[in-house]
């Protein structure tokens, strides 16, 4: 007689143990410090911030260290974070005119007031594996002296002298209320500060892959790196009981502009079209991504044909989550069999139909 | 034989930019009358044709629709379910690329179907004998009735499509140049069927088409557009044989004749 | 019933009591719209979307100190998921659980519909991965809702009519699209359609909820709700020509368990609860 298999509770409990012990690695390995993660994985932390919508790189650092390092998973346990958080205020936009720019390059311009300033960046690295730092010890002595003292001459932003110029469309503030994607259920056609926040939290290969693809011919939309800035922004609020603004501190956004392909607008005009891109810390190849993907998904407004993913609204903002889509994708290693029994239920019934029939009509 | 009109346009206008459209046409459709709209590329046949159709809300004027029940309907002051009731049950609307007529995904026999399980319809041996049956009204081979349109030939699908529209007894069909984009001998036997079908079902038409002599052989009435607006109209034969306007009778004399 | 402490720092059921409050008018609705869709603001919760947030969010927000919880994955209890489920709930909310469907208040579940008739004190909180029945044929959101607005399901039965024109039968096992107070059409959630027919009328509430969709909808205490057939192809359950190895019963869900690679299979019921009492019952009367 067939005795039913019992004990998932144990096994569970099993696994849970094993986890952790895996996480921890050989016990001959000094244990990670969230702060050694914070400092040294600064770039996985920005990502992890940005999708997890929350700004606190020591919240990251432990969602990665917790994670083993899975950034996806992190992301997760720093949205399910969130959602116990309460929500006391919002904050007034960030002023990213008024940023302490780290960074700041632009492809259209060679030179532009403000300079062209390359930061911190892998850009001009030539990657090949540095085994020096396989081996533990000291960094290479930097000549401090060189790194690029504070730029004081003003940024004029690469969008408003195109704008002064009549060359580029403005981004219109319409006043009215922003939507809040974790609070409200998506509605499409959607609205672009929906758009917006679901970019920012979305997967950033994902948006890599759709940017791209408007680059290779999918919806195409001719862009140029109009402005890319990396650096400090003031985050301020203004509560009601005082009735002014309190800054409450400072966050590190990354911020890109893309100049697209000018069109002839409704008013006549001929101008250039623009996407936007902004995230937490130093996420370039993010904000770039996104900028490319607002650009596609403005196809609509410009009476652009709409053929290719990228410009498909509902198809990238439904797909564009990894905490929906990794729990959805991941969701099929949970039992199915009562489905998949119904199936071979089904399927026998059919074959058995066909077999009959098949017999019958050969006799 | 009902001496209300089916349809009573009046003045509608829908422009995208000047001569871009249509403007102000004007015209009554009788039950069983079939009237073409012919035209050049860009005259703004099809753009009329979609407002008639409901598919296309105009700038400005009006179209009334007397139904089965003889109420007449204001199409635009209609609800959206309403208009896509009408579309379904006493309309047809046959479209020059089979493709944005019919579901390419599923059999022949569903899309015959389709409106009949739309309108409750609920027993399959009937539903596929209905199936076969337009099936063979349309000459299309009913051993064909399980596969999928991708398989069917150009002029098939059009009789297919033809089929899937005519299920539910429309009393007046909408056609965007439906023998456009055919074989000349396809075409031929086409235009022969939908004037076998016109005659018997007492159909009224309003087709669109650039081809005169579609027009001529199917149209009574004709409607003669030049960038936006109607230069001339009157019956197929006198408008063709005997052109008023300098445009019709560039248009008539450009046809190449055999 | 008596309730333990929960888990330090957390509100009761996790949720903060406004998005409860929002989940609970979305339950209305749902519920004074049979069958109908409702989009809902759904939180993230320690689960990952398609593990049953929906349902947790639902039960969540319904739960309360003198329910009684009972949640089964596949008709058991002891599935990891269910159990895992289970847990979570015990720590965030002390409530009483149970493995016992006749003494349950609130069961969540997860593709199954528990064998043995509910009652009208009882709730039913079904994991719903797609809510949108006519998403296999029509991708577009904006254009289903429109479908839903106008009652525009002839793309159902054209399903159904492919199916019998391609196998000669019905090709749908589970999810199997119902129509609800004959009104909307709706998903069931993966269940198999052997358990269509417990919805039909029941005298529990029956609440759905979609996480990661972010939708709930709810089927009210006797409401009807009918499968979607042909007349000449009406619809029917599933028949299993063994009975179950353990307790031996013939009426109810069989999962088949491979034996051996020599093709050898037995058959045993899904509902665990069900197989339990019978062979309890049955050797009460021995």
């Amino acid at each position: 007689m067939y005795v039913a298999v019992k004990g998932g509770e144990k096994a569970i409990r099993a696994a849970h143990e094993l986890l952790a012990r895996r996480r921890r690695g050989s016990e001959e390995q000094p244990e990670l410090a969230v702060a050694q993660i914070e400092e040294q994985l600064s770039l996985a932390v920005d990502r992890v911030m940005t999708e997890g919508s929350v700004y606190d790189p020591e919240l990251a650092a432990l969602a990665i260290k917790q994670a083993a390092g899975d950034l996806v998973e992190a992301i997760f346990l720093l949205r399910a974070y969130r959602t116990t958080l309460n929500r006391f205020y919002s904050s007034e936009p960030i002023d990213t005119d008024a940023m302490q720019v780290e960074r700041r390059i632009s492809a259209t311009y060679k030179d532009l007031p403000g300079g062209q300033v390359l930061g911190s960046t892998f850009d001009y690295t030539h990657r090949l594996l540095d085994f020096a730092l396989l081996a533990e010890g000291e960094a290479a002595e930097s000549n401090t002296d060189e790194v690029a003292e504070r730029v004081e001459e003003s940024m004029a932003r690469v969008s408003q002298l195109l704008e002064q110029e009549g060359l580029m469309v403005h981004e219109t503030d319409t006043e009215s209320e922003p939507a809040d994607i974790t609070r409200d259920p998506p509605t499409y056609p959607s609205d672009r500060s929906a758009r917006m926040q679901a970019l920012v939290r979305g997967d950033e290969g994902f948006l890599l892959a759709l940017g791209y693809s408007t680059q290779r011919g999918y919806g195409r939309n001719h862009p140029f790196a109009g402005e890319i800035r990396i650096g400090e922004v003031d985050v301020s609020i203004v509560p009601e009981e005082l009735g002014f603004e309190v800054e409450i501190g400072s966050i590190q956004v990354s911020e890109c502009e893309m100049v697209n392909g000018f069109t002839r607008l409704e008013d006549g005009e001929v101008k250039f079209t623009r996407g936007y891109g902004l995230g937490f810390g130093q996420c370039e190849r993010k904000v770039m991504s996104m900028a490319l993907v607002d650009r596609a998904l403005q196809a609509a407004e410009y009476d652009e044909e709409i053929k290719s993913p990228a410009q498909q609204e509902e198809f990238v903002l439904s797909h564009c989550d990894n905490v929906e889509a990794a729990g959805f994708v991941s969701h099929l290693k949970l039992p199915h069999y009562v489905d998949f029994q119904s199936e071979l239920e089904l399927i026998r019934r059919i074959r058995k139909a066909d077999a009959a029939s098949q017999e019958e009509e050969q006799s | 034989m009902s001496t209300q009109p089916l349809l009573q346009v009046r003045e509608i206008t829908k422009l995208y930019a000047a001569n871009k459209g249509c403007a102000d046409v004007s015209f009554d459709l009788y039950p069983g009358e079939v009237l073409g709209i012919v035209g050049e590329s860009g005259s703004g046949k099809s753009t009329l044709l979609s407002c008639l159709s409901a598919r296309l809300a105009p700038d400005s004027g009006s179209i009334h629709y007397h139904n089965r029940a003889g109420e007449s309907l204001d199409l635009y002051s209609l609800s959206e379910s309403r208009q896509r009731q009408l579309q379904r049950t006493e309309w047809g609307i046959v479209h020059q690329h089979a493709r944005d007529g019919l579901r390419m995904g599923v059999s022949g026999g569903a899309n015959i179907g389709e409106r009949l399980m739309a309108t409750g319809e609920r027993h399959y041996g009937n539903l596929r004998g209905t199936a076969e049956q337009w099936m063979s009204d349309v000459e299309l081979d009913i051993d064909r009735i399980d596969d999928k349109p991708t398989t069917y030939s150009g002029g098939m699908q059009q009789r297919l499509q033809i089929a899937r529209n005519l299920v539910t007894h429309p009393r007046l069909v909408f056609m965007d140049e439906p023998t456009g984009g055919l074989d000349v001998s396809v075409q031929a036997r086409l235009l022969d069927l939908l004037r076998r079908l016109v005659t018997e079902l007492n159909l009224a038409v309003v087709i669109v088409t650039h081809d005169l002599a579609v027009a001529r052989l199917l149209a009574q009435r004709l409607i003669v557009m030049r960038r936006g607006e109607v230069v001339e109209t009157g019956l197929t034969d006198q408008v063709l044989d005997d052109p008023q306007h300098a445009y019709t009778q560039l248009l008539v004399s450009s046809v190449l004749t055999p | 019933m008596s309730s333990s402490p929960i888990r330090a720092g957390y509100n009761f059921a996790y949720l903060d009591e406004q998005t409860k409050r929002m989940i609970r008018r979305a339950l209305l609705k749902a519920v004074a719209i049979p069958g109908y869709q409702v989009p809902f603001g759904g939180r993230e919760m320690p689960m990952p979307y398609g593990w049953g947030t929906g349902g947790m969010q639902v039960t969540a927000a319904v739960i309360g100190h003198d329910d009684c919880l009972k949640v089964i994955d596949q008709g058991a209890d002891d599935t990891t998921n269910a159990v895992s489920i289970r847990a979570f709930f015990r720590d965030l909310t002390g409530v009483e659980t149970t493995e016992q469907t006749e003494e349950a208040t609130l069961i969540q579940t997860r593709h199954r519909i528990p064998e043995k008739p509910l009652r009208e004190d009882q709730i039913l909180i079904y994991q719903v991965p797609i809510p949108e029945p006519l998403r296999f044929i029509e991708p577009s959101e904006v254009e289903t809702r429109k479908m839903h607005a106008l009652e525009d399901y002839g793309v159902m039965h054209i399903k159904l009519y492919e199916d019998i024109a391609q196998f000669g039968h019905i090709a749908t096992a589970y999810g199997y699209p119902v129509q609800v107070n004959g009104r909307f059409v709706m998903d069931p959630s993966p269940i198999p359609k052997f358990d269509n027919p417990k919805m039909d009328n029941s005298p529990a509430l029956q609440l759905f909820g979609a996480g990661r969709e972010k939708r709930i909808y709810a089927v009210p205490p006797y409401t009807d709700v009918r499968s979607l057939d042909f007349e000449d192809h009406p619809f029917e359950v599933q028949r299993w020509e063994a009975s179950c190895a353990i307790c031996g019963s013939e009426e109810s869900f069989l999962d088949e368990v491979v034996m051996d690679d020599q093709g050898h299979h037995e058959f045993i019921c899904s509902d665990t609860d069900y197989c339990r009492t019978r062979l309890a019952q049955q050797e009460e009367s021995a």
